[in-house]
C-alpha cells in the first residue's frame, strides 16, 4: 500500500466516523432533549408519559401542600391561562422556593395526570438564576416563557 | 498606585507582543542558516511579556489581599471581612480576574519556551513565538479594552459586595488555576503546530518539542477536572459528581483533544507517522480551549461560573475565536499537503490501535460539541431546549465502549506490523473477565446496561494495564512506560467508581423527628438535635447525625444549611463519611410544619474511586513527563560528549596511527 493510499483511508475512516457520531447526536437529540412547556401547553398537548420535559410558570398562591411522609409536596404551576398544572416533588425543596414565585421543574409527566418533577430550578440568588426564567418578576414569568417558545407545540 | 503599576505593566506587555509577533514573523521571513537583524527580540520580548504579565496578576492578587476598595473589581467582589484565603483566591472568582489569570499563564508558558527551548531550528522556533505574541495579543486587547481589571470607582466603596458563597471554598484555590494552566499549555502546543506547519518542519524532533507540553498540559487538565468533579460532588450537595453542564463540558473537551493529542504525538515521536493528523489535533485542542473560555466567559451560558453577562465581551471573544481557529484551519488547508508523508504501518500494528483511539476521542468530542451547542442553536430559532444525561450518556458510551477494548490490546501490539494471532492469549484472557464480571454481576441482581459493561470494562481494563509488563524485568521497565501502565490503570480505576455508584447508590430521603431513626444501605441513622451555628460570614443551621454501620460504633455528621449575608444566599453544606469502600453522603432540607427535619442519604459504593482514579491518570502523565525528560537530557548529555571527543581528535590532528 503507499502513503498516499494509506493517508486517503484514514482520511475516510476519521470522517466516517465523525459523520456517524454527527448523525447519532442528531439522532439521539431529537428524541432526547428536553423541551420546555408552559402549563397550558401541558395541558392541551401532553408530552408521552415518562419522557423528560420542563414545566415552568408560577408556583400557585396556597396551593402547596406536603404529603404524610414530610418529603412529598404537591403544588400547583399557572401559566398564562388560569390554567394550573399539578406537580409531584419527592425531595428537598431549593432555598427561595416560595409560593408565588417562577419555577422550572424538571421531570416528566405520570400515569394519573399529575407531573412527577425529579429537580426542582428556582430563582438562585442575583446572580444565577434558571436561564428560562432570567429577568422576569414572578407575574411576568408566564408571559415571558411563553414568548421565548413560540412554535414548541407543533 | 498598585492598581496603576499592573495596568501599566498589561499595556506594557501588550506592546511586547506586538514586538514577539514581528521580530518571529521577521525570522520566518529570513533564509535558515542567516541572522535576520531584527529577529533576535522574540526571545527576550515573550520572556519579559512573562514577567510583565506575572507582575500586573501579583498587582491585582496584592489588591484584593488589602481589600483596596477604591479598584471597581474588588469592590463588586470581595469583602474586607472574608477569610484571608477566601481574599486571595477570590483575585480569579470573577470574570476580569480570571481573564487576567488566564493570560498571565499565556504569557508564562511563551516565556518559558523562549527561554529554554533550543532543539527547534531558528526559523521554526521564531514562527512559533509568533503566533503565541499573536495570540497573546488578542486577549490583551480583551483585557485592555473591555475588561480592565484595574478599573477605579471614582468614590471608593465603603464595602465589598462579597464572593459567591458556592466559591468561598479551598477548591477554588486549585480547580481554575490548574484547569486554566492546562487550557493555555494547549496554546504552546498550537503554537508548535503552527511553527512546524510554517516552516514544513513536522519531524520527530519537533515531537519531542511538543510532547512535554501537551503531557504537562494534559495533567493539569486531568487534574483540574478531577478536582472540579470532587468540588461540585461535595458543594452542590446535590449528590452528582457529573452534570453534563455545558462548563463542565467546556473543560472535558480540551482533554478529549489533548488526550487524542498526547497519543498521536507519541507516535510522531516514535515512528514519524501521523504528522498532519497530530498538527489538527493541535489546532482542535486549543481551539476547544479556547471554545471553552468563550462558553464560559460571554455570558451564553447560565451557570455558577458564568460571572459576565455582558454581550459586547461574549462578541469579543467570538471574534477572537473566529480570528484565531479561522485562521488556524485555513493555514492547515493550504499548507498539509505540503507535508511530506510519513512512514507507513499495517492497521493491526500500535500504530493502528493509536489511530483507532483517536478517532474514537474525536467522535466523542463531536458528541459533546454538538450537545453543548444544540441548546444555543435552536435558542436563535426560539426553541428552549436543554440536553442532559439522557442524551450524552448513551451517545458517548457509543464510541467510548470500542475505545475502551482497543485500549485494553493496543499497548500489546508492536509497532509497524503485528500479527493479532501473537497476543491471542491475552485477548482471550480479557474476553473471559469482561464475560465473567458481566455474568456475574448480572447473576446477583438488576442493573442498567453501562453501569454493567462500566464494571466489566473496569476489570478488563484494570488486568489489562499491568499486561504490558507481563515477561519484563520490572527494574528495567523504563519510567515513561511505568507512566502509560498507571494512567491505564487508573482509566480502570475511574470506570469502576463510575459505574459502582451508577449500580449500587442506595438513597434515602425521609423526614425525621429529633431522636428519630432510619436506615440506609447498612447504615442506621439517628437525629440527635438540630442547632444553629454561625461563621465568620454566615449562619447556618446544623444537625447533628449519629450513623452506625450494621450496629458498630456511631460516628457524629453534621450537615449544614448556611446563609450568607453578603452576598445574601443559602447554600448546603453536605457531609461525608468516608470509608475504604465508599462515601456516606447527608443533607440537611427544611423543617415539615409538624417539627420533623428532611434528611437526605446516600450511601455510594467505591464512589471515591473515581477521583482517585483521576489522580492516577494524572500521575501517570507526570511520571511520563519524568521519563521523557531524563531520556532527553542523556541524549543530549551523549550528543555534547561525542562532540567534545570529536573536537578533541580534531584538535591532535589526524587520527592515532595504530601501533605496528
Amino acid at each position: 500500500m503507499k502513503a498516499k493510499h494509506q493517508r486517503l483511508i484514514l482520511i475516510i475512516a476519521a470522517l466516517i466516523a465523525i459523520i456517524g457520531a454527527g448523525l447519532i447526536a442528531a439522532w439521539t437529540l431529537r428524541n432526547q432533549a428536553n423541551y420546555f412547556y408552559l402549563p397550558e401547553q401541558m395541558a392541551a398537548t401532553p408530552p408521552a408519559v415518562g419522557q423528560a420535559v420542563r414545566l415552568g410558570g408560577m408556583v400557585r398562591p396556597g396551593s402547596l401542600s406536603t404529603q404524610a411522609d414530610g418529603v412529598t409536596v404537591n403544588f400547583m404551576v399557572t401559566g398564562n391561562t388560569d390554567d394550573a398544572f399539578p406537580v409531584r416533588y419527592h425531595g428537598i425543596l431549593p432555598d427561595l422556593f416560595v409560593e408565588g414565585s417562577g419555577v422550572v421543574a424538571e421531570g416528566s409527566l405520570g400515569t394519573d395526570g399529575v407531573f412527577v418533577a425529579t429537580n426542582l430550578l428556582a430563582k438562585h440568588d442575583e446572580n444565577y438564576v434558571p436561564k428560562e426564567l432570567e429577568g422576569m418578576g414572578s407575574a411576568q414569568a408566564a408571559q415571558m416563557a411563553a414568548d421565548t417558545t413560540i412554535g414548541l407545540t407543533q | 498606585m498598585i492598581a496603576e503599576i499592573g495596568l501599566a505593566a498589561l499595556w506594557l506587555a501588550a506592546a511586547l507582543a506586538v514586538l514577539q509577533m514581528v521580530s518571529g514573523a521577521l525570522a520566518l521571513r529570513s533564509a535558515e542558516g542567516e541572522a535576520n537583524p531584527l529577529a533576535i527580540y522574540a526571545r527576550p520580548a515573550a520572556v519579559m511579556q512573562a514577567l510583565l504579565a506575572g507582575l500586573a496578576f501579583a498587582m491585582l492578587v496584592w489588591a484584593f489581599a488589602v481589600t483596596d476598595l477604591s479598584v471597581k473589581l474588588v469592590a463588586a467582589n470581595s469583602h474586607s471581612m472574608k477569610p484571608m484565603i477566601y481574599k486571595l483566591t477570590g483575585t480569579w472568582g470573577n470574570h476580569e480576574g480570571s481573564m487576567l489569570l488566564w493570560v498571565g499563564v499565556l504569557a508564562l508558558s511563551g516565556g518559558l519556551i523562549a527561554l529554554f527551548e533550543r532543539r527547534l531550528p531558528e526559523r521554526t522556533m521564531g514562527a512559533t513565538l509568533a503566533v503565541q505574541g499573536f495570540v497573546a495579543l488578542g486577549f490583551y486587547a480583551f483585557l485592555l479594552l473591555s475588561s480592565n481589571p484595574f478599573e477605579r470607582l471614582p468614590v471608593p466603596a465603603i464595602e465589598g459586595s462579597g464572593l459567591n458563597p458556592l466559591l468561598q471554598d479551598i477548591g477554588l484555590a486549585f480547580h481554575p488555576p490548574t484547569l486554566y494552566a492546562g487550557y493555555v499549555g494547549l496554546s504552546v502546543a498550537f503554537s508548535l503546530a503552527m511553527g512546524a506547519l510554517l516552516t514544513r518542519e513536522v519531524n520527530p524532533t519537533f515531537a519531542r518539542v511538543m510532547r512535554p507540553w501537551v503531557l504537562g498540559a494534559w495533567v493539569l487538565l486531568t487534574f483540574g477536572i478531577t478536582a472540579g468533579s470532587y468540588w461540585a460532588y461535595y458543594e452542590l450537595g446535590w449528590g452528582g459528581w457529573w452534570f453534563w453542564d455545558p462548563v463542565e463540558n467546556a473543560s472535558l473537551m480540551p482533554w478529549l483533544a489533548a488526550t487524542a493529542l498526547l497519543h498521536s504525538v507519541a507516535v510522531l515521536a516514535a515512528r514519524d507517522a501521523l504528522r498532519t493528523w497530530t498538527i489538527m489535533l493541535g489546532v482542535l485542542a486549543f481551539s476547544m480551549s479556547m471554545l471553552g473560555t468563550f462558553l464560559v466567559r460571554s455570558g451564553v451560558l447560565t451557570s455558577v461560573h458564568a460571572f459576565a453577562v455582558d454581550p459586547e465581551r461574549g462578541a469579543f471573544i467570538l471574534v477572537l475565536l473566529g480570528l484565531y481557529i479561522g485562521g488556524a484551519f485555513t493555514i492547515f488547508a493550504l499548507r498539509a499537503g505540503a507535508v511530506a508523508e510519513g512512514k507507513r504501518f499495517s492497521f493491526s500494528s500500535r500504530e493502528g490501535a493509536l489511530v483507532f483511539n483517536n478517532v474514537m476521542l474525536s467522535a466523542i468530542l463531536a458528541i459533546v460539541l454538538l450537545g453543548t451547542l444544540y441548546p444555543l442553536v435552536t435558542e436563535a430559532f426560539d426553541v428552549r431546549v436543554s440536553v442532559g444525561p439522557p442524551y450524552f450518556n448513551p451517545a458517548s458510551a457509543m464510541f467510548a465502549i470500542p475505545m475502551f477494548l482497543v485500549m485494553a490490546v493496543g499497548p500489546l501490539l508492536r509497532w509497524k506490523e503485528d500479527s493479532p494471532r501473537r497476543i491471542r492469549f491475552e485477548v482471550l484472557l480479557l474476553a473471559v473477565i469482561l464475560i465473567g464480571v458481566i455474568g456475574l454481576v448480572s447473576f446477583f441482581g438488576q442493573f442498567a446496561l453501562l453501569p454493567l459493561l462500566g464494571l466489566g470494562l473496569a476489570a478488563a481494563l484494570g488486568v489489562a494495564a499491568f499486561l504490558p509488563l507481563r515477561g519484563r524485568k520490572l527494574t528495567r521497565v523504563p519510567v515513561a512506560t511505568w507512566g502509560m501502565v498507571l494512567a491505564h490503570f487508573g482509566i480502570a480505576v475511574s470506570l469502576f467508581g463510575m459505574a459502582s455508584e451508577g449500580a449500587f447508590t442506595q438513597e434515602r430521603l425521609a423526614a425525621v423527628a429529633p431522636g428519630g431513626s432510619d436506615q440506609v444501605g447498612d447504615y442506621t441513622f439517628t437525629l440527635q438535635s438540630v442547632n444553629p451555628v454561625a461563621g465568620p460570614n454566615w449562619t447556618a443551621i446544623e444537625a447533628r447525625i449519629a450513623v452506625s454501620r450494621d450496629g458498630g460504633t456511631p460516628v457524629i455528621l453534621t450537615p449544614q444549611a448556611r446563609n450568607f449575608w453578603s452576598p445574601a444566599q443559602s447554600t448546603s453544606e453536605s457531609a461525608l463519611l468516608t470509608r475504604w469502600d465508599g462515601q456516606l453522603y447527608a443533607v440537611i432540607g427544611n423543617q415539615a410544619a409538624d417539627g420533623r427535619w428532611q434528611i437526605r442519604m446516600w450511601w455510594k459504593p467505591f464512589v471515591t474511586f473515581i477521583w482517585y482514579g483521576g489522580l492516577l491518570i494524572a500521575l501517570g502523565g507526570v511520571l511520563s513527563i519524568i521519563g521523557r525528560v531524563r531520556v532527553d537530557m542523556k541524549r543530549r548529555k551523549a550528543v555534547s560528549l561525542g562532540d567534545e571527543r570529536r573536537a578533541d581528535l580534531e584538535a591532535l590532528g589526524t587520527a592515532p596511527v595504530p601501533a605496528e
